[in-house]
């Protein structure tokens, strides 16, 4: 695993607690499954129509009739419930699942966010990420802070089409975390190997620094 | 009344041309293959289909695809298709892209005789362009309106003479609401028992919502992504 994904999926696992019912989105959340402590009793959603999700089969036991939303075969955990669509997205719209972690192309400093669709590039469709970000109680994204081209994916204002207007509560990229409040952007934590400075330099979104962190940082 | 019949090719002669289908599955999973199959060697074209996923190239509505029998598609989510691609890019095929849980509520209001309603889903998106907004405490949603089928096929595990069904694990998916939502509803199972056989208690669709069953020789069930764990 690269050294920017183990970085955002060692602090992205932090936001799951003892008790919550959490949705992973597909991709890189998918891998934050595998490290929740065993300490933490969790129910994974998965939007096609369960709640407890359970490890990958062993060999010889795939069952074309137990996927999770990216079409990956899974098993069940003790106390499992499987339902249909409708019934699923009344739990994620209707505020029953506590937490969803879903991955990002663009976040903006509003807290939109932009992760389905390329203009240009053919459109693949949105599944079930509208609803979700409108739907879970706190919504986290995570995703690299800069692409490929060493440009910001943390913006004043998205660039692509919108995901959803004003949903992120929390953003996690390879650098630092972000929480989305009322007074707008605010930089809370910085991940090893960055500084404010080095996030300041790649973050085109205009933010505040918590001010423990400047605390932190003054006393360096 | 019995509404079992051993014939796919006559249970599919229902369709015609110009219908608008629902069909239940989620990905390959819980995909009433065999009528698909028989949808395909019957050639019935100019299909607006409603299904969440649009099959892969060579299997499920990816088969209606290469014959050309899809006129429009709405779905959620088309990525593993790229018979999809060409056609949609070459302009033969209409695509309506609806989100998942906005999907899954426009079959299941068109299924209860809701024609419509609010969801915060999408605002803010291309997708709310030329909807109706409204406000609700604050909450700004959009107007999203019911999806009804001339015929919803679907897929379940078992199901008596009358047409009670039940499904099996993530298989069951859309295929409830497909169910309720076709004017008539075939269903496709891998076992027809006799009626009283299932509990009541765990009656996933009750037999009012279908019209037509029938028992599948064979079922795939093919797997789009296998992933499995080392043994311990």
């Amino acid at each position: 695993m690269s050294n920017s994904r183990e970085k955002i999926i060692s602090r992205a696992v932090k936001e799951i607690e003892d008790g919550m019912n959490v949705n992973l989105g597909i991709g890189m959340p998918t891998l934050i499954a595998d490290r929740i402590p065993e300490t933490k009793s969790v129910f994974l959603h998965s939007e096609n129509g369960l709640l407890g999700i359970g490890p990958y089969p062993v060999e010889g036991e795939e069952d074309g009739d137990l996927i999770n939303a990216g079409k990956e075969t899974v098993t069940t955990k003790k106390g499992a419930s499987f339902f249909d669509n409708a019934e699923s997205f009344a739990m994620i719209r209707g505020g029953h699942v506590d937490l969803a972690i879903l991955g990002g192309m663009e976040v903006s400093e509003k807290g939109d966010l932009a992760n389905w669709m390329i203009p240009g590039k053919m459109v693949k469709g949105m599944g079930g990420a509208m609803d979700i970000v409108q739907g879970a109680r706190k919504v986290v994204i995570i995703m690299n802070h800069v692409n490929k081209h060493g440009q910001s994916k943390v913006r004043s204002e998205c660039e692509l089409p919108l995901t959803g207007s004003q949903v992120v509560d929390r953003l996690i990229t390879d650098m630092a975390v972000f929480d989305f409040t009322e007074n707008g952007m605010v930089l809370r934590e910085i991940l090893d190997g960055s500084d404010i400075e080095t996030v300041r330099q790649n973050t085109e979104a205009s933010f505040t620094v918590d001010e423990s962190l400047r605390k932190k940082e003054g006393s360096q | 009344m019995s509404k079992v019949s051993t014939s796919f090719e006559e249970s599919v002669r229902k369709i015609k041309d110009g219908d608008t289908l629902i069909v239940g599955g989620f990905g390959l999973s819980g995909i009433p293959e065999n009528l698909i199959q028989a949808l395909a060697e019957q050639g019935t074209k100019d299909l607006t289909v409603v299904s969440n996923n649009c099959g892969v190239d060579d299997w499920g509505l990816g088969l209606l695809l290469q014959n050309r029998q899809i006129k429009k598609m709405i779905a959620s989510y088309v990525g593993e298709n790229k018979t999809f691609e060409s056609q949609y890019l070459n302009g033969e095929l209409e695509v309506e892209l609806v989100p998942q849980g906005t999907l899954a509520e426009r079959i299941r209001a068109g299924g209860a005789g809701i024609r419509g309603f609010y969801t915060p889903t999408g605002v803010g998106t291309p997708i709310a362009e030329g909807k109706e907004h409204k406000e609700f405490d604050g909450k700004t949603c959009i107007l999203e309106e019911a999806i009804v089928g001339d015929v919803a096929l679907v897929k379940a595990w078992k199901g008596d003479s009358y047409g009670n069904l039940i499904y099996r694990y993530t298989a069951r998916n859309f295929n409830p609401l497909a169910a309720a939502a076709g004017e008539h509803t075939i269903a496709e199972v891998e076992e027809i028992v006799e009626p009283g056989e299932l509990d009541p208690n765990f009656i996933h669709t009750p037999s009012i919502y279908v019209q037509n069953i029938l028992k599948g020789d064979h079922f795939e069930k093919r797997i789009e992504r296998r992933t499995v764990r080392q043994a311990q």
